[in-house]
């Protein structure tokens, strides 16, 4: 661990926080364009998070210090997540921290205190709200998981620079359990993320979506942090899906030369990947909740499918 | 692996894919937008073994395949279920869940068929076998779990898509006369199955087989 | 007394007859009720004097020793080796905290129930250290019975209620048909044993028993029926959910830490070390029955309602866990692949002294809650996280253990466990290869399970409004109580933090139960890295984790208070601007568990009792039972009671008959005879 790594780890850490709004900013002028109306601009969610930072916090009574904590928990657990995930470059420091196992745990962690957030005002929507995220939750969790182990058996390893390295190597091979595995990312993103068709991010109904029943009580700053950390979680994923899925490009070791170009290329493969989430979005219709299970279980079999197809087709 | 082997591995993948989506869809507008990209997966196939094994006579089968699969009987398809006014949802007789399980299954069943074939002849190319067995089954599943007429024709012509698929890429080609005496007995089982639903709505003004299975008792 | 007896070896029999001798001196609780009641914190020393041993054990070479009780020609043998140091540690640790517990532990006002259970607290610590202690069938057979007696009258500590007797048959009942398997499997191996009759009783004799492939089975499959009884597999387990919630809280955490790894150390005494090498299907079986067990438990847990029984279900589902983890090691075993064993079984232990911990503390905390509140229905607690924060933080700390978070312990065992399964594609039939990773998807769908019950467990008795009026009269634990929870909620997360010490401290036991032909053991690394295969293959750094979650928080904290301070103002919740707020409207106990109920609905049973519109009176009620009561048990009950009835026509109330019967059976005798 010299200081060019750190240095590099540093920055794409400062990426992840900075950046993240950018994305969301981005698919949801995608979603304008394809509604054919002009969006807020690409840096609206700057701007709503300065405004946030900027109110007072109303906070309820009786909430208690786990309310007043957990917005700094998930935002340090994501932006962690974020860190431990090759964006610019394959190793890094990090990465002996965290495989994929402790990504998905860092998920856990997050999802966990946002649900006990939510019920500590003891509001009808709290609990509801959490309920319904721990749902969502106990299905998206194995398929991940499960999505995740599919290069990892692939590479022999859980650890995903070993991951990256191994897939970007000499030539590029097609694995068709991947294209199984690439599938079930796809739902198990969209419903970890709340974005249609689990959750409509844009709208703030309490009773008919999960997102923002967890944050009904939340105001100024903790609202801010949080919103930020849901930000954060779409780039995570999204990273995590090109690291995967489309790793060429990202540089096997650590080295200023390489930078300038792994980030462009960075940018570009996110952009792409704003683009189709955004058409995702336009050409589905979010489901009714109790279809929800059924769609995250339809996921995670293709997940497993994936994986038995590693040992049926690679003998 | 050679990259041919490995494009065929991964429309192999994807034909898969498609048949378990097939599975799982409940409406029979998206069933048919997932028939045509079999047929497409299965088109591109059949190019790549003619590629690869420069056998001229496929380049013709997947032209044919292609025109088929992709364009003519998706069209004809849509213009029934529109004429047929077929815009419910065709339900499962099981919970979706349940169908996933048993899809998975038969896919374990079908490799485990298809690991003494392999041993047999040098020119299989094994892995390829189970997945096309496994998208057969598949469709048979299709067609046993599904409550309505039209959706039963399509897991056929999706048996078909299987059937082709197992001859051309397991095999590398298939003689031409085999290949047109398939499709002209599904030519002519799509005739029939068409002439018939035509004739049980009529007489039920439902193409639902329950009110069938229920006439008989 | 004989030779090569060590220091350890010697303590521990020391602690032994200090907890025989002092158990009928606490027959004298009513007089003394000091007296007694100090000497628990005694017992916690002894107990941590224990745990010390076991770890001097694990360097030792084992020790022997043999003492003249017992009958005249069977002498007792007793031997500490580096299994037995390992579950001494985490008995020694657990009941220290329990111990420290139960000296401020008042169960009702009045009711001073750690003067009644006095005498068989200690004696059943007593006989669980005998236990790991045993070196011979004798001693192990006759302080397996003495704890199950013992524990029994712990559990029935309530018996003026008829449920708590009734839970309590059940247990002494399971706990007998274990024993019966136990013990006949013991004598299949001693009817083998080559050395004289005088001897032929101990380990050692066992060990060295030839058996051929079928009594092999058969043994495996009667110690697995057997020891799973104890520990709570399935079909076995109906006495766990039915037996730790009558139980006084600091019992039932002694049953779900310590008694269920009785089970667990039976089988890893038995299958690892007396046996000889294991078949392929052992690990199967083993393997199979722990995922079914674990996520059947998992799914009870998430509809129960009663604070103990849910966590009683969760027990069932990380024994199933810890179950799972040992038939891997046997199937990695079976096929010759030592490295993976190693890894499994390193997960297995790791596991074992992780819910030792964390369920000990959740245990201890929900008699906390239970003795402040007097309620155990969880649907109505709320808020307490206000009336006791102390105990509220230390459960969080358990609550976060149980659901698999990382930096905690809970994780690290769950991240072992995954590896073992990853390692497990170099099968040579295809089908374990295909197989073992399924088992990993069950395990990763478990754990989502467990993280569901934890929000669930914690969030309606900690979090949100108090359900009843009663509750703003909760008041924290005592000292001596909050004192015994620190200790495990610490050791959770040192556990978590320090995984590469525990590898090294696993690492003897491990070694000494894959026998003569131990691996070139896992990559032990120094520091705080773990990475068990090697460095490339994975790799889990929870300092980092840790560290790094801190600085970032911190860093975000000064940041905002520096750049956008507002001062927070305090006022009504939102509520979505809905003016009335009442308690009721939270979610209830079953409305929590209830997507979990309707997706898993075949794997329970639901009796409902639902009111019609024109109820003037309407009264909803939902008990969700355990299928295998109606599958199993009750269609066992009534064969028994059919084969009784019939055998009752044999009764009659004349004496003739019954003169005919012996004339008859005499008759045939001298038939037969000649």
């Amino acid at each position: 661990m010299n200081r060019a790594t750190l240095g590099l780890q540093g920055l794409q850490l400062i990426l992840c926080v900075a950046a993240a709004p950018l994305l969301i900013g981005w698919v949801g002028l995608c979603r304008a364009w394809f509604a054919n109306r002009s969006g807020a601009g690409v840096l609206q969610p700057y701007r709503v998070l300065k405004k946030l930072f900027a109110k007072t916090p109303v906070v309820a009574h009786d909430a208690s210090p786990l309310f007043l904590a957990t917005p700094y928990i998930i935002f340090a657990a994501t932006a962690l997540a974020g860190a431990s995930v090759p964006m610019i470059s394959a190793a890094r420091p990090l990465t002996d921290a965290a495989d994929v196992i402790t990504l998905a745990g860092l998920f856990i962690l997050t999802r966990i205190f946002t649900a006990l957030a939510a019920m500590d005002i003891g509001t009808a929507f709290g609990s509801m709200g959490a309920r319904r995220e721990m749902l969502v939750g106990f299905l998206a969790e194995p398929a991940l998981l499960m999505v995740l182990f599919t290069p990892a058996l692939i590479s022999h390893s859980t650890s995903l620079t070993v991951i990256v390295q191994h897939l970007t190597a000499s030539s590029p091979i097609l694995y068709p359990s991947m294209a199984f595995a690439a599938a079930a990312y796809v739902m198990v993103l969209l419903a970890e993320n709340g974005r249609i068709p689990i959750d409509n991010p844009g709208t703030h109904l309490e009773l008919t979506m999960i997102h923002e029943a967890l944050n009904l009580e939340y105001s100024g700053r903790y609202l801010a942090l949080i919103e930020w950390t849901t930000a954060m979680k779409l780039f995570v994923y999204m990273s995590i899906g090109v690291a995967l899925f489309i790793p060429w490009g990202i540089p096997r070791h650590g080295g200023l030369a390489h930078l300038p170009w792994a980030l462009v290329l960075f940018c570009a493969k996110l952009c792409i990947g704003g683009i189709a989430l955004a058409f995702l979005e336009t050409i589905l219709a979010k489901m009714r909740l109790f279809r929800v299970p059924e769609f995250l279980g339809t996921a995670f079999m293709l997940a497993v499918l994936g994986l038995l197809l590693r040992f049926l087709l690679r003998r | 692996m050679p990259p041919f082997t490995q494009v065929i591995n991964m429309l192999a993948a994807l034909f898969l894919l498609v048949a378990f989506a097939m599975l799982s869809q409940r409406r029979i507008v998206n069933l048919i937008n997932l028939y045509a990209i079999q047929g497409l997966i299965l088109a591109l196939s059949i190019s790549v073994v003619a590629y690869g094994t420069h056998q001229n006579h496929l380049y013709w089968s997947a032209a044919l395949n292609g025109l088929l699969k992709v364009c003519v009987v998706p069209v004809l398809l849509h213009r029934l279920v529109r004429t047929l006014k077929v815009a419910w949802d065709p339900e499962s007789l099981v919970r979706i869940p349940t169908v996933m399980l048993l899809g998975l299954a038969l896919v374990i069943f079908a490799f485990h068929v298809s690991l003494p074939i392999a041993g047999l002849a040098r020119t299989v190319n094994h892995d390829t076998l189970g997945v096309a067995l496994a998208s057969i089954f598949l469709s048979f599943l299709m067609m046993i779990l599904r409550t309505t007429a039209i959706s039963q024709v399509i897991g056929f012509l999706a048996l078909e898509n299987g059937l082709i698929f197992a001859a051309t890429s397991v095999t590398y080609g298939m003689p031409m006369v085999i290949e047109l005496g398939i499709a002209l007995d599904v030519i002519v089982g799509v005739l029939i199955f068409g002439v018939f639903s035509f004739h049980i709505r009529a007489q039920f003004d439902s193409l639902d087989l329950r009110h069938m299975e229920r006439r008989d008792e | 007394m004989s030779m090569s007896v060590g220091v350890p070896l010697e303590l521990a029999t020391g602690i032994l007859v200090l907890w025989f001798l002092w158990a009928p001196v606490s027959l004298l609780g009513t007089r003394f009720p000091h007296l007694v009641r100090g000497f628990f914190p005694i017992s916690a020393g002894a107990a941590f004097t224990l745990s010390i041993a076991g770890f001097m054990a694990l360097t030792h070479a084992p020790m022997t020793m043999t003492l003249p009780l017992g009958l005249p020609s069977l002498p007792f043998h007793l031997r500490l080796d580096p299994l037995s140091g390992f579950f001494l540690i985490l008995f020694g640790a657990t009941t220290c905290a329990i111990a420290l517990y139960l000296t401020g532990y008042r169960h009702r006002e009045g009711y001073p129930v750690e003067l009644r259970i006095g005498f068989s607290f200690h004696i059943l610590l007593a006989s669980i250290v005998l236990i790991f202690l045993a070196d011979d069938v004798y001693v192990f057979m006759l302080s397996w019975e003495l704890m199950a007696v013992s524990s029994y009258f712990l559990v029935v500590t309530d018996h003026h209620t008829e449920v708590v007797r009734k839970a309590g048959f059940l247990y002494l009942l399971i706990e007998h048909i274990g024993a019966l398997a136990i013990m006949v499997a013991f004598a299949i191996m001693r009817a083998h044993a080559s050395q004289g009759v005088g001897m032929g009783y101990t380990f050692h004799a066992l060990h060295k028993a030839t058996l051929s492939v079928d009594q092999a089975g058969l043994v495996f499959f009667l110690m697995l029926l057997g020891f799973g009884a104890k520990a709570g597999l399935l079909p076995l387990h109906v006495w766990l959910p039915e037996a730790h919630p009558v139980a006084p809280s600091p019992v039932s955490a002694l049953l779900s830490s310590v008694l269920l790894k009785l089970g667990i150390y039976g089988l890893l005494r038995v299958l690892f070390d007396l046996l000889p090498a294991p078949m392929g299907w052992w690990g199967l079986v083993a393997l199979v029955l722990g995922l079914v067990t674990a996520l059947f438990g998992a799914i009870a847990s998430a509809v129960q309602n009663d604070m103990k029984r849910l966590l009683a279900y969760s027990s069932v589902e990380n024994i199933g866990l810890i179950t799972a983890g040992l038939g891997l090691a046997l199937l990695f075993m079976a096929h010759d692949m030592r490295t993976l064993a190693a890894l499994a079984l390193a997960a297995t232990l790791y596991h074992c002294i992780n819910h030792a911990f964390f369920k000990g503390l959740l245990f201890l905390g929900a008699g906390s809650v239970l003795h402040a509140t007097g309620e155990r229905h969880i649907g109505r607690l709320g808020g307490l996280i206000r009336r006791m924060p102390l105990t509220a933080l230390l459960m969080l700390v358990g609550t976060l253990a149980l659901a698999g978070v990382p930096p905690l312990n809970g994780f690290v065992s769950e991240w072992l466990l995954l590896q073992a399964f990853l390692g497990a594609t170099a099968f040579s039939q295809p089908y374990l290869n295909m197989g073992v990773p399924l088992g990993a998807a069950l395990i990763a769908l478990v754990a989502g399970l467990a993280a569901y019950v934890m929000v669930k467990f914690y969030g309606i008795i900690f979090l949100g409004r108090p359900r009843e009026s009663t509750l703003q009269n909760a008041v924290d634990a005592g000292p001596w109580e909050r004192a015994g929870m620190a200790v495990l909620a610490a050791l959770c997360v040192a556990l978590g933090l320090l995984p590469t010490t525990v590898m090294h401290l696993l690492h003897p036991t491990i070694a000494f139960l894959m026998g003569a032909h131990a691996p070139q053991a896992l990559h032990l690394t120094p520091g705080l890295l773990i990475a068990p295969l090697a460095v490339r293959d994975a790799t889990y750094l929870p300092m980092a984790v840790l560290g790094v979650m801190t600085l970032i928080g911190v860093v975000a904290f000064v940041a905002v208070r520096r750049l956008f301070l507002r001062r927070m103002r305090r006022a009504r919740p939102w509520n979505c601007g809905y003016p009335v707020l009442s308690a009721q409207m939270q979610d209830s106990a079953e409305g929590f568990g209830q997507p979990i109920q309707h997706i898993f609905a075949t794997f329970l049973r639901l009796r409902r009792v639902v009111p019609v519109p024109e109820d003037a009176a309407p009264f909803y009620e939902s008990v969700v039972e355990d299928p295998l009561w109606y599958v199993l048990y009750l269609p066992i009950m009534r064969a028994v009671g059919k084969v009784s009835v019939a055998a009752g026509l044999l009764r009659h109330r004349k004496i003739a008959i019954y003169l005919l019967y012996s004339f008859v059976t005499l008759i045939a005798l001298l038939v037969f005879a000649s």
